[in-house]
């Protein structure tokens, strides 16, 4: 039939795109992380100053379409820089610093939802606000913050079909151009759309493992 | 140690004063601590007793006062000295504190690790020694959440214990706990105390305050207004502000109090 090999054919294309995607959405995520943890903390901890520019970083990320993001650095900022990142670093690059402003708010909560007496149990041992901060409010936050993470990640990897706007070789991209050259614009978009269910199981399903390996014995999550 | 231990007090927190949202409360309190001092503060709900221990290894930092540890006075505005005092400060919470995400011996030697540089075995072998002390070495893998409260608190107590602290802050220590587990918190306090642990106490458990306590502070409205040996302050017929607050108390809780209190 016309319509299969049409997909057969062109589904190593489409999957070298999904590679692509799967690279985007890691480094993006990773340097949400990296950006993320640290702003949480600063919102939290540091001095008011701090705190207000990053709740303007958090403001501005959340407050402009990532489309818009994509266009405003790609074409605007990253060239006035003079910086050659190429599509997939400038996706990845705008991808992170937006998942960032969503991260540190994940982060934010779980920290605040902790009792202050973890912060000051570290404390009066003689540890250092920092040293309090990583070896016993982050190992506690990280742990409530990865439902929350896991929604991120399946956000963010949609948000990834964004960059097809830039010409970044991913799913969506390579899809809508063998799409436009065959007119098989059906079977083709639901394909690209089964991939991108496949990864979000994947991820979702893999967090939910992780969630449940970090839980602290003798806490139930029933929620009762 | 040094030579003239016996007369140089071992802690002193001089004229605290404290304002927290715009009240006044600490007015001008002090405690100096020797060698053996056993000392218990008491008074009604707001005198100010948990801030006052508080401000002692400055979780709050008091707005006028001073800390002197032996003869050299505190700059407590030095991470340092800061940490130092602490570190020489334990404090033993009302409501645990344990770190939740760690073992009994993880939260023992969590802070041997990360303030005292131990390495990790060193540590955990410190930790095992000191939860023995406290009559746990057998629930060392456990979490905060497989322990009873009365666990939970002597865990507490074994993780001030393993930063060889001078001194020892206990803020209500058996006040979150049920009846029966209070017991076993208050024998490891009293054992303490044989021991010559100084310390500073806020407790309501009057029985256990007069039985182990070198001197009472009564607090009223952020200023220490009676101050001595639980035999002054508690005699029959003492009339102080200090017995009419532990008979009230009596007849509020039915805490045992011995009959000739119950006359007065």
């Amino acid at each position: 039939m016309h319509i299969l090999s049409t997909i057969i054919e062109a589904f190593p294309y489409i999957l070298q795109g999904t590679l692509v995607t799967v690279v985007l959405v890691a480094g993006a995520l990773t340097l949400g992380f990296c950006l993320g943890v640290p702003m949480a903390v600063t919102q939290v901890y540091a001095p008011r100053p701090f705190a207000m520019l990053l709740s303007f970083y958090v403001w501005f990320f959340r407050g402009v379409p990532v489309l818009l993001l994509l266009f405003l650095f790609y074409y605007g900022l990253f060239g006035l820089m003079g910086l050659e990142v190429g599509t997939i670093g400038a996706s990845c690059i705008v991808l992170g610093m937006t998942s960032a402003a969503y991260q540190s708010q994940i982060f934010r909560g779980s920290i605040q939802s902790l009792p202050a007496g973890q912060f000051k149990a570290g404390r009066a041992l003689g540890m250092t606000d920092l040293q309090t901060i990583r070896n016993v409010i982050l190992p506690q936050a990280l742990r409530l913050s990865i439902p929350g993470w896991s929604n991120e990640y399946s956000i963010l990897l949609k948000d990834s079909a964004m960059c097809f706007a830039l010409g970044t070789p991913e799913i969506m991209a390579r899809t809508h151009f063998v799409a436009s050259r065959t007119y098989e614009h059906l079977p083709l978009y639901i394909t690209a759309g089964l991939i991108y269910f496949a990864i979000t199981m994947a991820g979702v399903t893999l967090l939910r493992r992780l969630e449940r390996k970090a839980r602290i014995p003798g806490y139930s999550n029933s929620g009762m | 140690m040094n030579a003239h231990q016996n007369d140089t007090p071992i802690l002193r927190a001089e004229h605290f004063i404290k304002y927290l949202t715009g009240r006044k409360i600490l007015d001008d309190c002090s405690i100096s601590m020797r060698p053996g001092d056993v000392k218990v503060l008491i008074g009604p709900s707001g005198a100010g007793k948990s801030t006052f221990l508080q401000c002692i290894n400055c979780l709050l930092e008091p707005d006028q006062g001073e800390i002197w540890l032996g003869d050299h006075r505190v700059d407590v505005k030095n991470t340092k000295e800061l940490c130092d005092l602490r570190q020489r400060v334990g404090m033993i919470f009302q409501e645990f504190n344990l770190f939740d995400h760690l073992t009994a011996e993880n939260n023992v030697a969590l802070a041997l690790r990360k303030v005292r540089g131990m390495s990790r075995a060193d540590a955990l072998e410190r930790a095992h020694a000191e939860l023995a002390r406290v009559g746990l070495g057998d629930k060392a893998k456990l979490y905060p959440a497989q322990l009873s409260g009365g666990q939970k608190q002597r865990v507490a107590i074994a993780r001030a214990l393993a930063m060889d602290p001078t001194i020892l802050l206990l803020d209500e220590p058996t006040s979150a706990l049920d009846p029966e587990l209070v017991g076993e918190v208050l024998t490891v306090i009293r054992d303490l105390a044989a021991h010559g642990m100084p310390m500073i106490m806020v407790t309501h458990q009057m029985e256990f305050a007069r039985a182990v306590a070198t001197e009472i502070l009564f607090m009223e409205a952020g200023k220490v207004i009676e101050q001595g040996s639980p035999e002054e302050l508690l005699a029959p017929g003492a009339q102080t502000r200090t017995q009419n607050f532990c008979t009230r108390l009596h007849d509020l809780c039915g805490e045992s109090v011995p009959e000739e209190q119950e006359r007065n």
